[in-house]
């Protein structure tokens, strides 16, 4: 074979997949394992300011004080809970609305499944994260507008997906059998679709967590996010901008933190696809 | 000179795993040999090997003469002149070996330009008589994309374009497989007809028994990447030397018994 | 094709009509009467009244958006609630700065992209290859404001290369003053989209090189460049174009959440202080404005999909 040939053409990486899942859930599992110990243990309390104004890191402040004196390592623990709660509870939204918009349009009349599609393809068009400040602008900053914002946004990326897959199992002949035989649709839903499009769906659910972190992040760096007792990552980066040059741990260990995180869920989210679909290792 | 030459050809994965073993055999000009066995059992592999065009991590060994320039460890470069001029190749799967955004008389008039060096006028009538070489209705064919035309229609296209450079070996890689039955008699005929015509050398490929004795008297019977039997069909059929080429004759013959034909 | 451009623009007006109404009710269902902003905590009722009938709060929810969208046809977007200046200046003023940011850093990302993502696919056994791979993985990951405090950090305050912040009171009257201090925003923008588009190029690369008909035109005799030019490039350009769409428009976005970080007079930061001080006619004039330019965009995505792909012709929006 050419030397060229084969230098031009692509080499499937197929040892480098097996190792991502693994990656992605020790970098999760720390993140989650900090915030656990965050509830039940912190270095000082959250709004302790007795530290002096932006010390470097110590014993007594392992990654030094922000501008007010406040312990970094704590804010950023407490930031952990807020960015895995608002990933979780914003893709729990966006899930059940979405999946059940999807399920619907698939088995809704043409002209039903026609408009409901159109109308996602409008949605889908505006990035998460325009869509969640559309919504916290009308509702106003707070913790629950934040989730329910980010969730809707992510709906209709997972009610289109859902839609595509569940046709696609309507249209296997198993589901046909079950359909003509007299199953009524909650029973072809609970036991042919669901189990059916859960395995891409999840894969694009993990995606979504990602998304929903950097989209809160986003939100609270703006001003537009949980407000203050909650210790966002995004509002810690707002609050270290002014100060980076003097303290540049306390703009760089929250972004690295928020990296490590939607990382560790994306490589996840890689390794569930190899699970889902073998044919696709390699690629992506 | 032989016009293609094989000599103990392998095909290993980068891993190391063996796809074609030791496998030699020769096609003189004109001349036609069926490759048969079934999926995995190396045969299209082999017919990527002759034309150099193995994917990246396959990697060939011994030696493949064809028109007498050796092809395994060869330069992209010194293949390049080879392919279409000598050997052409029909592949299995027309949908997806034609270009999907060009329209069927552009992709025939890329060889035929090439090969022949023809432009314009002559360029559009070689088109149209190509087309019509194969059975195509030349205005509306020419003129449609992939996606429009029906799989028959695609498999004709794609034999006209493999032809359009007027090669002296036409390998065909399982040419029917992906055709329902009566469209498949009507390509082996028309692949027939044009083979002779041409007076070319036929490399054909396929896991199906009945197609390939409709289309060589020599055969190959290739199973795990190792070459079992080879001899005339006729011999083949009657008496399989080989426990392997013995089944797939048996398997044959219960299929064609249940079908009640034949 | 005409009857498809008819149709995509019907649809692309129907939904934006839609979108707009989606808009103006979600600000006035909500708690949060428009007319609390002009009042203080101790005001009358016959205040509250004056306030509601001075923003059009009094009438009904259906009325206030037909007057509302009567001014939209004419470009008129109202006034401030706060400054009482109309709006539609305002944002005119303020897209001098977005619309170059968004557009510079779009055009950078899809340069850098091409280059890496091509480079990444072909080149994938090599170290350069797999590098260009982990780092867009990376990248996708990163917050595009994170990237800008680092940007400004290092060569505005360290290297004292670049403006920090801000944007010359004069806009463009001396475009090479406003192109300094555009420079680092666009270059923030441009590598956090690259990341995402440079991932699509790669598999969109990879696909083509795996594909059957260009192993087909190598097998007629074509050489390996030459087969990747005539068929590679525009069957690769399909997915590509495809997410480009979504892709400008979240290059917009990310212009508009940098404009914080570099304290740029844009349209971020006047939909910043409008949420800030619920200034309903220029919340809805930003949104207005965004809706419709993220509308045309993927109105143009489209369209631009349907001439290089003829096998798109069955949904209305050719999403499916």
């Amino acid at each position: 074979m050419s030397a060229v040939v084969s230098a031009l053409a692509v080499v499937a990486p197929a040892r480098r997949r097996s190792w991502t899942l693994v990656a992605g859930l020790v970098l999760v599992g720390a993140v989650v394992l900090v915030a656990v110990i965050s509830l039940v243990w912190l270095p000082y309390a959250p709004a302790d300011t007795t530290g002096t104004r932006l010390e470097g890191p110590s014993l007594a402040h392992w990654i030094g004080t922000d501008k007010l004196g406040r312990d970094l390592a704590t804010q950023l623990m407490s930031g952990a809970r807020i960015a895995l709660l608002v990933g979780l509870s914003s893709v729990a939204v966006g899930a059940v609305i979405g999946i059940t918009v999807g399920l619907v349009a698939a088995f809704a009349e043409s002209w039903l499944d026609d408009s409901i599609s159109a109308a996602l393809d409008v949605v889908i068009a505006f990035p998460v994260l325009l869509l969640a400040m559309l919504i916290v602008a009308a509702q106003g900053a707070s913790l629950g507008s934040v989730i329910v914002a980010i969730g809707l946004a992510m709906s209709a990326v997972v009610a289109r997906l859902t839609r595509v897959l569940t046709k696609r199992v309507l249209g296997e002949q198993y589901v046909t059998a079950a359909r003509t035989s007299g199953t009524r649709w909650p029973g072809i839903v609970a036991r042919h679709i669901l189990p059916n499009i859960w395995p891409t769906l999840s894969v694009n659910l993990a995606l979504q967590f990602g998304v929903a972190v950097l989209a809160e992040a986003s939100l609270s760096y703006l001003g537009l996010g949980a407000p203050p007792p909650n210790a966002s990552w995004g509002r810690l980066l707002q609050e270290a901008q002014g100060t980076v040059v003097t303290a540049p741990l306390g703009a760089i260990a929250p972004g690295i933190a928020l990296i490590m995180l939607v990382i560790g869920v994306n490589f996840i989210a890689d390794g569930l696809r190899d699970v889902a679909d073998p044919a696709r290792k390699g690629r992506r | 000179m032989t016009l293609l030459s094989v000599t103990s050809l392998g095909v290993q994965t980068a891993a190391g795993r063996p796809l074609v073993s030791d496998l030699s055999f020769e096609l003189a000009a004109g001349a036609r040999l069926g490759l048969i066995g079934e999926s995995g059992s190396g045969k299209s592999v082999t017919s990527l090997a002759v034309t150099g065009l193995l994917g990246a991590g396959l990697v060939a060994t011994g030696s493949v003469h064809l028109d007498g320039v050796e092809v395994v460890g060869a330069a992209e470069r010194a293949l390049v002149p080879l392919r279409g001029r000598v050997a052409s190749v029909v592949f299995q799967e027309p949908l997806t070996a034609l270009d999907p955004l060009m329209r069927i008389g552009r992709q025939l008039a890329e060889p035929i330009a090439r090969h022949r060096g023809l432009r314009g006028a002559a360029l559009r009538a070689a088109v149209a008589e190509a087309l019509d070489e194969v059975s195509l209705d030349e205005k509306r064919i020419a003129r449609a994309y992939p996606h429009e035309i029906s799989g028959g229609q695609r498999q004709r296209a794609a034999i006209a374009i493999a032809l359009g450079s007027r090669p002296r070996l036409l390998i065909a890689d399982e040419p029917t497989t992906a055709l329902d039955v009566t469209v498949q008699a009507q390509i082996l005929r028309l692949l027939d007809d044009l083979v002779d015509a041409r007076g070319m050398a036929l490399l054909f490929i396929s896991h199906d028994l009945a197609v390939v004795s409709a289309m060589t008297r020599e055969v190959l019977v290739m199973s795990s990447g190792v070459a079992v039997e080879r001899g005339s069909i006729e011999r083949v059929l009657s008496a399989p030397a080989d426990p392997y080429t013995a089944q797939l004759v048996r398997s044959a013959r219960a299929l064609d018994g249940m079908l009640g034909e034949r | 094709m005409t009857s498809y451009l008819l149709r995509r623009s019907a649809f692309l007006l129907v939904s934006f009509v839609i979108a707009m109404m989606a808009i103006f009710v979600l600000l006035r269902l909500l708690p949060g009467d428009p007319s609390n902003a002009l009042l203080s905590v101790t005001a009358t009722p016959e205040q509250i009244a004056a306030a509601q009938a001075q923003v059009g709060a009094d009438r009904p929810v259906l009325e206030q958006f037909l007057a509302w969208f009567a001014q939209l046809t004419r470009f008129d977007l109202g006034e401030s609630f706060i400054s009482s200046l109309p709006v539609w200046p305002e944002i005119a003023a303020r897209l001098t700065v977005t619309v170059p940011l968004t557009l510079m850093a779009f055009a950078l990302a899809l340069v850098i992209s091409l280059v890496a993502g091509v480079v990444a696919a072909i080149k994938a056994d090599r170290w350069y290859g797999i590098l260009i791979s982990a780092i867009s993985q990376l990248g996708v990951a990163v917050p595009v404001f994170w990237v800008g405090i680092l940007m400004v950090s290092v060569f505005s305050v360290g290297l004292r290369w670049l403006p920090s912040s801000g944007f010359p009171r004069d806009d463009w009257a001396d475009p090479a003053d406003a192109l300094r201090s555009l420079t680092l925003p666009v270059i923030t923008v441009a590598l956090v989209m690259s990341a995402s588009l440079t991932r699509y190029v790669r598999s969109a690369t990879l696909d083509v090189v795996g594909s059957d008909y260009l192993r087909s035109a190598r097998a007629q005799g074509s050489g390996y460049t030459e087969a990747l030019w005539r068929h590679g490039l525009r069957n690769g350009a399909v997915p590509v174009i495809s997410i480009l769409g979504i892709e400008l428009a979240t290059t917009f976005l990310g212009a508009v959440v940098v404009e914080s970080v570099f304290g740029l007079p844009g349209l971020g930061s006047m939909l910043l202080k409008a949420i800030e001080q619920h200034d309903y006619p220029n919340i809805q004039g930003v949104l207005f404005v965004s809706t419709l330019v993220v509308l045309v965009i993927g109105f143009l995505a489209d369209v631009a999909q349907r001439l290089i792909d003829p096998r798109l012709r069955v949904s209305i929006s050719g999403n499916r």
